[in-house]
């Protein structure tokens, strides 16, 4: 087990290293950073002390280098745009993306988990084919167009809910179901198969048996044992979702870090994009290691392999 | 019934049965299932309709059914569509945008954007990731560890944001959209295709194949292949679906396909000023792009019970 966590972390470094090296060097080898730094009014020779300044003028390899090398200490430059510190920039706004991205999660869990399991107790019936139809429908609804959609509705015509900020919770309803159907599908589905497969098993048939009421036999047998695959798969989606709130925090206007990696690109500025790409990949990575670790821990054969 | 079946301990049947003989033919079951699965149907229809739409929109315009996407017409902007109960143009049965073009031109239009996304970025996702996980699955060992690698590293990248530094880094266009998207977007290719080839290198067959001196490309070509068809196809219609929507969410944010092109995504973006006054602007582009999604993930679902259930 230790042997094999070793190796699974170190392979989850390498991982976050090759991803910001694809993307350091993607920024760097297309635009000419100097020049946006410079803007428009700067001269030639402003240019050259700005490239001088800032060392673009060594190889990519070697800027990339120095980058990571300060990256692991917690350095991540200056923002080209607003000559802030880029980590100062970030803790200011991840707490909302955070928030935002955990209430999503609970958001799709609340309402995968019961739908998944109600369909999981009548296979075909009538409430097992209007969950699926739910899922069908869900994974074909742009998120961005769902969020317009919802802003007209909710915010325009019924002026319910606000349509833009972060300041009160009321802000975070609707980027909160925005962001969140989407990974309902996907976990209402892993439910509703691990329940069939959970409530066909003997010792449920046992619990049945010796006269326990449905509803035990149901939440405190059956569910206890589906759900560990279901929390692993949100793990995941958590990830996923810090990339779909991109989308969403630019739509609601709500200043999170994927509010901050639109504004930074549309400025072109490489130092804060190439930050976020990074703690975005690091959540990944982290989560998936932990969904993995989780899971040989449970199942020590997977270790061995 | 006449039972003329001599079974041998084997389980070998040496002679079919009169249920066997008048089975119907394997060609009119499929038939059957194709016909009883609403799912597929839908799907099918819907999106034979989308495309004979795309496929059309130049032949309406000639005839002048429709008016031409990029047209503009400052003194009819912004006309209501049909169902409005102000004023509205009867040239224009959905209204016109900001600058007088035509909306159901446009909407038609943009149709061939989002399938040109679609099928192009599917080509290229597909061939990448069926080459990876085909070659991890077949080879296994040190093989399957690098390209297991390349898949977690593919996995770990967050898709839209680097998408969106990319088209940065190379200018917005429909180009830049597909190859981006195509160059991300096999992951599911690979894995997918990988578990498959490892069912399908210990098959019986592929042993005898192997057996008899196949080369491995041609065990790989003729005898796994085949294999791995069924599912491709059903990855294909997931990641055609996935790219669809990426382009436009990207083209929504501007940055994706740019202006004046017909993209739904960038119809969205462009009527999101409007959205109090002139909800249809948004409601119209963005019902399209579901049901062209819709229309994928059913097809690609019904597509895999017709099939699978023929394999069974």
């Amino acid at each position: 087990m230790l042997a094999y966590t070793l190796k699974r972390t170190v392979v989850a470094f390498l991982i976050l290293v090759v991803v910001s090296a694809l993307t350091f060097s993607l920024s760097h080898l297309s635009a000419d950073p100097a020049l946006t730094i410079g803007g428009e009014q700067a001269s030639d020779e402003d240019i050259e002390a700005i490239r001088k300044l800032y060392g673009f003028d060594r190889p990519v390899y070697e800027q990339y280098f120095s980058w990571l090398g300060r990256a692991l200490a917690g350095d991540f430059g200056e923002s080209y745009h607003y000559k802030q510190p880029v980590v100062e920039m970030i803790s200011e706004r991840i707490g909302r993306t955070m928030l935002l991205g955990t209430l999503a999660i609970l958001f799709a869990l609340i309402v995968s988990i019961p739908l998944g399991t109600l369909a999981a107790m009548r296979p075909n019936s009538l409430l097992d084919r209007f969950a699926l139809l739910i899922a069908v429908f869900g994974q074909a609804l742009p998120t961005f167009w769902f969020a317009l959609m919802m802003i007209i509705v909710l915010g325009v015509w019924w002026r319910w809910l606000p349509i833009s900020g972060h300041d009160q919770w009321l802000n975070y309803v609707m980027p909160t179901i925005a962001l969140g159907y989407y990974a309902t599908p996907a976990l209402m589905r892993l439910t509703r198969a691990g329940m069939i497969e959970v409530l066909g098993s003997d010792y449920i048939r046992t619990a049945r048996a010796k006269g326990l009421p449905p509803f035990v036999v149901l939440f405190k047998h059956a569910l206890r044992n589906a759900i560990i695959p279901v929390v692993a798969l949100a793990a995941v989606w958590f990830g996923f979702m810090l990339g779909g709130s991109i989308v969403i925090e630019t739509i609601f206007n709500l200043k999170g870090i994927g509010w901050l990696s639109y504004d930074a690109l549309l400025r072109s500025d490489l130092p804060v994009v190439q930050a976020i790409v990074l703690i975005f990949a690091s959540f990944y990575v982290v989560l998936t290691l932990a969904a993995d670790l989780l899971n040989a821990y449970l199942d020590p054969r997977i270790s061995v392999r | 019934m006449t039972d003329t079946t001599t079974s041998s301990p084997l389980g070998l049947r040496t002679q079919q049965t009169a249920e066997e003989i008048l089975e119907p033919s394997p060609f009119s079951k499929l038939r059957k299932r194709i016909f009883k699965n609403y799912s597929f149907l839908f799907g099918a229809v819907v999106l034979i309709f989308i495309i004979a739409m795309a496929l059309l929109a130049p032949v309406f315009e000639a005839l002048g059914w429709i008016h031409d996407p990029y047209d503009q017409e400052l003194a009819r902007r912004l006309q209501n569509p049909f169902w409005h109960e102000k004023k509205v143009d009867e040239a224009h049965l959905l209204g016109t945008d900001k600058v007088g073009r035509d909306y159901l031109s446009r909407l038609i239009y943009g149709s061939q954007i989002s399938l040109l996304i679609g099928f192009s970025t599917m080509l290229i996702s597909g061939f990448i990731g069926t080459v990876l996980g085909v070659t991890a699955g077949y080879f296994g060992g040190r093989v399957d560890m690098v390209v297991n690698f390349i898949i977690n590293t593919r996995l770990a990248m967050p898709v839209f944001l680097v998408a969106m530094a990319a088209v940065v880094a190379f200018g917005a266009s429909l180009t830049v959209v597909i190859l981006v998207l195509g160059l991300f977007l096999w992951d599911r290719f690979a894995v997918v295709m990988r578990s498959i080839t490892q069912q399908a290198r210990d098959l019986d067959y592929v042993k005898a194949a192997r057996a008899l001196g196949c080369s491995t490309p041609h065990i790989i070509v003729r005898e796994i292949f085949p294999n791995v068809l069924s599912s491709l196809t059903v990855v294909a219609t997931v990641e055609m679906a996935n790219a669809i929507l990426l382009e436009a969410a990207l083209s929504f944010l501007g940055f994706g396909v740019q202006a004046p092109t017909p993209s739904w995504g960038l119809m969205l973006n462009e009527g999101r000023e409007y959205m109090f006054f002139s909800a249809w602007m948004l409601a119209l582009p963005g019902a399209c792009l579901f049901m062209l999604v819709l229309a994928i993930n059913m097809f690609g679902d019904g597509l895999r019970d017709v099939t699978l259930e023929r394999e069974r």
